[in-house]
Protein backbone atom coordinates (compact mmCIF):
# COMPACT_ATOMS: atom_id res chain seq x y z
CA UNK A 1 0.00 0.00 0.00
CA UNK A 2 1.22 3.50 -0.76
CA UNK A 3 1.88 6.01 2.03
CA UNK A 4 -1.01 8.24 1.06
CA UNK A 5 -3.32 5.22 1.11
CA UNK A 6 -2.08 4.24 4.56
CA UNK A 7 -2.95 7.74 5.73
CA UNK A 8 -6.33 7.93 4.02
CA UNK A 9 -7.52 4.63 5.45
CA UNK A 10 -5.58 4.80 8.74
CA UNK A 11 -8.67 4.96 10.99
CA UNK A 12 -9.95 1.65 9.68
CA UNK A 13 -6.53 0.03 9.22
CA UNK A 14 -5.96 0.39 12.97
CA UNK A 15 -9.06 -1.73 13.57
CA UNK A 16 -7.97 -5.21 14.52
CA UNK A 17 -10.65 -6.75 12.25
CA UNK A 18 -9.57 -4.76 9.17
CA UNK A 19 -5.84 -4.07 9.38
CA UNK A 20 -3.56 -3.78 6.38
CA UNK A 21 -4.74 -7.11 5.03
CA UNK A 22 -8.39 -6.06 5.15
CA UNK A 23 -7.59 -2.78 3.44
CA UNK A 24 -5.77 -4.62 0.65
CA UNK A 25 -8.90 -6.77 0.22
CA UNK A 26 -11.09 -3.66 0.00
CA UNK A 27 -8.78 -2.04 -2.56
CA UNK A 28 -8.87 -5.23 -4.64
CA UNK A 29 -12.67 -5.62 -4.38
CA UNK A 30 -15.60 -4.51 -6.47
CA UNK A 31 -19.18 -3.62 -5.52
CA UNK A 32 -22.12 -2.90 -7.80
CA UNK A 33 -24.79 -0.52 -6.51
CA UNK A 34 -28.15 -0.61 -8.30
CA UNK A 35 -29.76 2.80 -7.88
CA UNK A 36 -28.11 6.10 -6.95
CA UNK A 37 -30.96 7.23 -4.73
CA UNK A 38 -31.88 7.21 -1.06
CA UNK A 39 -30.16 3.91 -0.23
CA UNK A 40 -27.50 4.09 -2.93
CA UNK A 41 -26.26 7.54 -1.90
CA UNK A 42 -24.96 6.64 1.60
CA UNK A 43 -23.88 3.19 0.46
CA UNK A 44 -21.85 4.65 -2.42
CA UNK A 45 -20.28 7.37 -0.28
CA UNK A 46 -19.11 4.94 2.41
CA UNK A 47 -17.85 2.34 -0.04
CA UNK A 48 -15.87 4.93 -1.98
CA UNK A 49 -14.55 6.46 1.23
CA UNK A 50 -13.51 3.04 2.54
CA UNK A 51 -11.47 2.40 -0.60
CA UNK A 52 -13.47 -0.29 -2.37
CA UNK A 53 -11.27 -0.42 -5.47
CA UNK A 54 -13.98 -0.56 -8.11
CA UNK A 55 -17.57 0.60 -7.71
CA UNK A 56 -20.32 0.29 -10.29
CA UNK A 57 -23.32 2.59 -10.09
CA UNK A 58 -26.44 2.18 -12.20
CA UNK A 59 -29.32 4.59 -12.54
CA UNK A 60 -31.42 5.65 -15.53
CA UNK A 61 -33.13 8.62 -13.93
CA UNK A 62 -32.35 12.34 -13.70
CA UNK A 63 -32.09 14.32 -10.47
CA UNK A 64 -35.35 15.94 -9.37
CA UNK A 65 -35.74 18.58 -6.67
CA UNK A 66 -37.91 16.18 -4.63
CA UNK A 67 -34.98 13.72 -4.44
CA UNK A 68 -32.68 16.06 -2.52
CA UNK A 69 -34.39 15.55 0.85
CA UNK A 70 -32.79 12.08 1.07
CA UNK A 71 -30.57 11.35 -1.95
CA UNK A 72 -27.58 13.10 -0.43
CA UNK A 73 -25.18 12.32 -3.27
CA UNK A 74 -27.06 14.84 -5.45
CA UNK A 75 -26.94 18.59 -4.91
CA UNK A 76 -29.25 21.44 -5.95
CA UNK A 77 -26.96 22.24 -8.89
CA UNK A 78 -27.46 18.68 -10.18
CA UNK A 79 -31.20 19.00 -10.82
CA UNK A 80 -31.86 17.71 -14.32
CA UNK A 81 -28.54 15.85 -14.62
CA UNK A 82 -28.33 12.08 -14.88
CA UNK A 83 -28.03 10.53 -11.43
CA UNK A 84 -25.27 8.23 -12.65
CA UNK A 85 -23.21 11.28 -13.76
CA UNK A 86 -23.95 13.23 -10.59
CA UNK A 87 -22.97 10.27 -8.39
CA UNK A 88 -19.85 9.56 -10.44
CA UNK A 89 -18.63 13.12 -9.98
CA UNK A 90 -19.10 13.17 -6.17
CA UNK A 91 -17.49 9.78 -5.69
CA UNK A 92 -14.53 10.70 -7.87
CA UNK A 93 -14.02 13.88 -5.86
CA UNK A 94 -14.30 11.97 -2.60
CA UNK A 95 -11.78 9.33 -3.62
CA UNK A 96 -9.91 9.84 -6.90
CA UNK A 97 -7.82 6.68 -6.34
CA UNK A 98 -10.63 4.21 -6.96
CA UNK A 99 -12.39 3.31 -10.17
CA UNK A 100 -16.04 4.31 -10.58
CA UNK A 101 -18.04 2.72 -13.39
CA UNK A 102 -21.29 4.39 -14.48
CA UNK A 103 -24.23 2.61 -16.03
CA UNK A 104 -26.87 4.98 -17.33
CA UNK A 105 -29.47 2.32 -17.86
CA UNK A 106 -32.46 0.58 -16.41
CA UNK A 107 -31.59 -2.78 -14.96
CA UNK A 108 -33.44 -5.52 -16.82
CA UNK A 109 -33.40 -9.27 -17.35
CA UNK A 110 -31.38 -8.73 -20.55
CA UNK A 111 -28.46 -6.86 -18.96
CA UNK A 112 -28.23 -7.66 -15.26
CA UNK A 113 -26.30 -10.94 -15.35
CA UNK A 114 -23.73 -9.48 -17.68
CA UNK A 115 -23.23 -6.46 -15.41
CA UNK A 116 -23.02 -8.24 -12.05
CA UNK A 117 -20.68 -10.99 -13.21
CA UNK A 118 -17.74 -8.57 -12.85
CA UNK A 119 -18.50 -7.59 -9.23
CA UNK A 120 -17.88 -9.27 -5.88
CA UNK A 121 -20.94 -7.92 -4.06
CA UNK A 122 -24.24 -6.35 -5.16
CA UNK A 123 -26.30 -3.70 -3.38
CA UNK A 124 -30.00 -3.35 -4.12
CA UNK A 125 -30.93 0.31 -3.80
CA UNK A 126 -33.79 0.32 -6.28
CA UNK A 127 -37.30 1.55 -5.60
CA UNK A 128 -39.57 -1.03 -7.15
CA UNK A 129 -40.44 -4.67 -6.60
CA UNK A 130 -39.90 -6.01 -10.13
CA UNK A 131 -36.26 -4.85 -10.03
CA UNK A 132 -35.76 -6.01 -6.43
CA UNK A 133 -36.91 -9.49 -7.41
CA UNK A 134 -34.81 -9.37 -10.57
CA UNK A 135 -31.68 -8.51 -8.55
CA UNK A 136 -32.41 -11.42 -6.21
CA UNK A 137 -32.97 -13.87 -9.06
CA UNK A 138 -29.87 -12.76 -10.99
CA UNK A 139 -27.74 -12.97 -7.84
CA UNK A 140 -29.03 -16.47 -7.04
CA UNK A 141 -28.41 -17.66 -10.61
CA UNK A 142 -24.94 -16.04 -10.70
CA UNK A 143 -23.94 -17.22 -7.20
CA UNK A 144 -23.36 -13.64 -6.07
CA UNK A 145 -23.91 -12.25 -2.59
CA UNK A 146 -26.17 -9.21 -2.37
CA UNK A 147 -27.75 -6.86 0.12
CA UNK A 148 -31.48 -6.30 -0.14
CA UNK A 149 -33.08 -3.27 1.44
CA UNK A 150 -36.42 -1.51 1.41
CA UNK A 151 -37.59 1.68 3.08
CA UNK A 152 -40.99 3.26 3.61
CA UNK A 153 -42.20 6.15 5.74
CA UNK A 154 -40.29 5.81 9.05
CA UNK A 155 -39.13 2.22 8.64
CA UNK A 156 -36.70 0.08 6.75
CA UNK A 157 -35.51 -3.47 6.35
CA UNK A 158 -32.34 -5.11 5.07
CA UNK A 159 -31.11 -8.63 4.49
CA UNK A 160 -28.01 -10.18 2.97
CA UNK A 161 -28.07 -13.13 0.62
CA UNK A 162 -25.03 -15.36 0.57
CA UNK A 163 -24.96 -18.11 -2.08
CA UNK A 164 -26.39 -21.26 -0.53
CA UNK A 165 -28.31 -19.32 2.15
CA UNK A 166 -31.81 -17.89 2.27
CA UNK A 167 -32.77 -15.54 -0.56
CA UNK A 168 -35.33 -12.73 -0.81
CA UNK A 169 -37.89 -15.11 -2.31
CA UNK A 170 -37.58 -17.43 0.72
CA UNK A 171 -39.29 -14.57 2.62
CA UNK A 172 -41.36 -13.04 -0.14
CA UNK A 173 -42.03 -15.65 -2.85
CA UNK A 174 -43.43 -13.13 -5.37
CA UNK A 175 -43.91 -9.39 -5.74
CA UNK A 176 -47.07 -7.99 -4.14
CA UNK A 177 -49.94 -7.10 -6.45
CA UNK A 178 -49.24 -3.76 -8.13
CA UNK A 179 -50.64 -0.82 -6.22
CA UNK A 180 -51.17 -2.66 -2.92
CA UNK A 181 -47.91 -1.62 -1.30
CA UNK A 182 -47.32 2.11 -1.54
CA UNK A 183 -44.07 3.52 -2.91
CA UNK A 184 -41.98 6.25 -1.29
CA UNK A 185 -43.47 8.85 -3.62
CA UNK A 186 -46.99 7.85 -2.57
CA UNK A 187 -46.44 7.14 1.12
CA UNK A 188 -43.42 9.28 1.94
CA UNK A 189 -40.03 8.57 3.44
CA UNK A 190 -37.99 10.38 6.06
CA UNK A 191 -34.47 10.92 4.73
CA UNK A 192 -32.34 9.60 7.61
CA UNK A 193 -34.04 6.17 7.41
CA UNK A 194 -32.49 5.84 3.95
CA UNK A 195 -29.19 6.92 5.51
CA UNK A 196 -29.40 4.31 8.29
CA UNK A 197 -30.34 1.42 6.01
CA UNK A 198 -28.03 2.39 3.12
CA UNK A 199 -25.13 2.68 5.59
CA UNK A 200 -25.89 -0.83 6.88
CA UNK A 201 -25.77 -2.07 3.29
CA UNK A 202 -22.29 -0.54 2.89
CA UNK A 203 -21.27 -2.22 6.15
CA UNK A 204 -22.47 -5.57 4.88
CA UNK A 205 -20.35 -5.19 1.74
CA UNK A 206 -17.29 -4.18 3.81
CA UNK A 207 -17.84 -7.07 6.25
CA UNK A 208 -18.25 -9.53 3.40
CA UNK A 209 -15.10 -8.35 1.62
CA UNK A 210 -12.96 -8.26 4.75
CA UNK A 211 -14.56 -11.41 6.20
CA UNK A 212 -15.34 -9.56 9.41
CA UNK A 213 -18.15 -10.22 11.89
CA UNK A 214 -21.55 -11.74 11.20
CA UNK A 215 -23.45 -10.80 8.10
CA UNK A 216 -27.21 -10.32 7.95
CA UNK A 217 -27.40 -13.60 6.08
CA UNK A 218 -30.39 -15.73 7.05
CA UNK A 219 -31.58 -12.74 9.10
CA UNK A 220 -33.83 -9.80 8.27
CA UNK A 221 -33.05 -6.60 10.11
CA UNK A 222 -35.96 -4.23 10.58
CA UNK A 223 -35.69 -0.65 11.77
CA UNK A 224 -38.55 1.44 13.10
CA UNK A 225 -37.45 5.06 13.43
CA UNK A 226 -40.59 6.05 15.38
CA UNK A 227 -39.82 3.68 18.25
CA UNK A 228 -36.04 3.66 17.61
CA UNK A 229 -36.14 -0.12 17.55
CA UNK A 230 -33.98 -2.51 15.56
CA UNK A 231 -34.94 -6.18 15.34
CA UNK A 232 -33.50 -9.15 13.54
CA UNK A 233 -35.71 -12.04 12.50
CA UNK A 234 -34.24 -15.42 11.59
CA UNK A 235 -34.96 -16.44 8.03
CA UNK A 236 -34.55 -20.09 7.10
CA UNK A 237 -33.85 -21.06 3.56
CA UNK A 238 -37.28 -22.25 2.38
CA UNK A 239 -37.40 -25.71 0.83
CA UNK A 240 -40.39 -24.51 -1.21
CA UNK A 241 -38.68 -21.29 -2.35
CA UNK A 242 -39.59 -20.74 -6.01
CA UNK A 243 -35.97 -20.09 -6.98
CA UNK A 244 -33.59 -21.66 -4.46
CA UNK A 245 -35.85 -24.40 -3.03
CA UNK A 246 -35.95 -28.11 -3.79
CA UNK A 247 -38.21 -27.81 -6.85
CA UNK A 248 -37.65 -24.34 -8.30
CA UNK A 249 -40.32 -22.98 -10.62
CA UNK A 250 -38.21 -20.00 -11.69
CA UNK A 251 -35.46 -21.14 -13.99
CA UNK A 252 -34.67 -18.03 -15.99
CA UNK A 253 -34.72 -14.25 -15.55
CA UNK A 254 -37.89 -12.44 -16.52
CA UNK A 255 -38.93 -8.81 -16.70
CA UNK A 256 -42.19 -7.89 -15.01
CA UNK A 257 -44.16 -4.78 -15.81
CA UNK A 258 -43.08 -1.74 -13.83
CA UNK A 259 -46.01 0.05 -12.29
CA UNK A 260 -46.33 3.37 -14.06
CA UNK A 261 -47.08 5.32 -10.88
CA UNK A 262 -43.72 4.36 -9.42
CA UNK A 263 -41.76 7.52 -10.20
CA UNK B 1 -54.48 -16.42 24.58
CA UNK B 2 -50.88 -15.29 24.79
CA UNK B 3 -49.06 -14.88 21.49
CA UNK B 4 -45.68 -13.41 20.64
CA UNK B 5 -46.29 -11.03 17.78
CA UNK B 6 -43.28 -9.37 16.17
CA UNK B 7 -41.24 -10.11 19.29
CA UNK B 8 -43.78 -8.70 21.78
CA UNK B 9 -46.01 -10.70 24.07
CA UNK B 10 -49.67 -9.92 23.45
CA UNK B 11 -52.94 -11.20 24.79
CA UNK B 12 -55.34 -11.85 21.97
CA UNK B 13 -59.06 -12.54 22.42
CA UNK B 14 -59.75 -16.17 21.61
CA UNK B 15 -63.47 -16.77 22.19
CA UNK B 16 -63.41 -18.96 19.15
CA UNK B 17 -60.63 -20.69 17.30
CA UNK B 18 -58.20 -18.06 16.12
CA UNK B 19 -56.94 -18.59 12.61
CA UNK B 20 -54.01 -16.75 11.13
CA UNK B 21 -56.33 -14.86 8.81
CA UNK B 22 -58.45 -13.77 11.79
CA UNK B 23 -55.31 -12.55 13.53
CA UNK B 24 -54.40 -10.54 10.43
CA UNK B 25 -57.83 -8.88 10.60
CA UNK B 26 -57.41 -8.21 14.34
CA UNK B 27 -54.02 -6.65 13.68
CA UNK B 28 -55.51 -4.45 10.98
CA UNK B 29 -53.59 -5.99 8.10
CA UNK B 30 -56.06 -5.09 5.38
CA UNK B 31 -54.60 -7.18 2.59
CA UNK B 32 -52.92 -10.50 3.42
CA UNK B 33 -50.81 -10.10 0.26
CA UNK B 34 -49.07 -7.14 1.93
CA UNK B 35 -47.25 -9.32 4.44
CA UNK B 36 -45.31 -12.50 4.63
CA UNK B 37 -46.11 -14.44 7.81
CA UNK B 38 -43.73 -16.57 9.82
CA UNK B 39 -45.28 -18.90 12.40
CA UNK B 40 -42.75 -20.35 14.87
CA UNK B 41 -39.94 -19.74 12.40
CA UNK B 42 -41.63 -21.22 9.33
CA UNK B 43 -43.22 -19.22 6.54
CA UNK B 44 -46.92 -19.95 5.98
CA UNK B 45 -48.28 -19.98 2.45
CA UNK B 46 -51.01 -17.36 1.88
CA UNK B 47 -53.64 -19.98 1.00
CA UNK B 48 -53.17 -21.65 4.41
CA UNK B 49 -53.94 -18.50 6.48
CA UNK B 50 -57.61 -19.55 6.87
CA UNK B 51 -56.90 -23.06 8.07
CA UNK B 52 -53.90 -22.34 10.31
CA UNK B 53 -55.23 -22.25 13.90
CA UNK B 54 -53.03 -20.48 16.45
CA UNK B 55 -52.25 -21.84 19.89
CA UNK B 56 -50.89 -20.47 23.15
CA UNK B 57 -47.32 -19.08 22.94
CA UNK B 58 -47.17 -19.20 19.15
CA UNK B 59 -44.56 -16.88 17.73
CA UNK B 60 -45.90 -14.85 14.82
CA UNK B 61 -43.86 -12.48 12.68
CA UNK B 62 -45.42 -10.20 10.10
CA UNK B 63 -42.81 -9.24 7.52
CA UNK B 64 -43.94 -6.27 5.50
CA UNK B 65 -43.07 -5.67 1.88
CA UNK B 66 -40.88 -2.61 1.58
CA UNK B 67 -40.21 -1.56 -1.94
CA UNK B 68 -38.75 1.90 -1.53
CA UNK B 69 -35.11 2.68 -2.09
CA UNK B 70 -34.75 5.87 -4.04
Amino acid sequence: MRNDELLRYSRQIILEQIGGAGQEKLLASSVFVAGAGGLGAPALYYLAAAGVGRIGVADWDAVDVSNLQRQIIHFTDDIGRLKSDSAFEKLHKLNPDIKIERFNLQIAAENISDIIKDYDFIIDGVDNFPTKFLINDAAVFSNKPFSHAGILRFSGQTFTHIPGGACYRCMFPAPPPTGLVPTCSEAGIIGPVAGVIGSIQALEAIKYITETGQLLSDRLLTFDALTSEFRTIKIKQAHNCPICGDNPTITELQNTELPTCDI
Amino acid sequence: MKLIINGKEENVADNEQLSLSKLLTLKDVKFPQMVSVQLNGEFVKTDLYESKILKENDNVEFLYFMGGGR
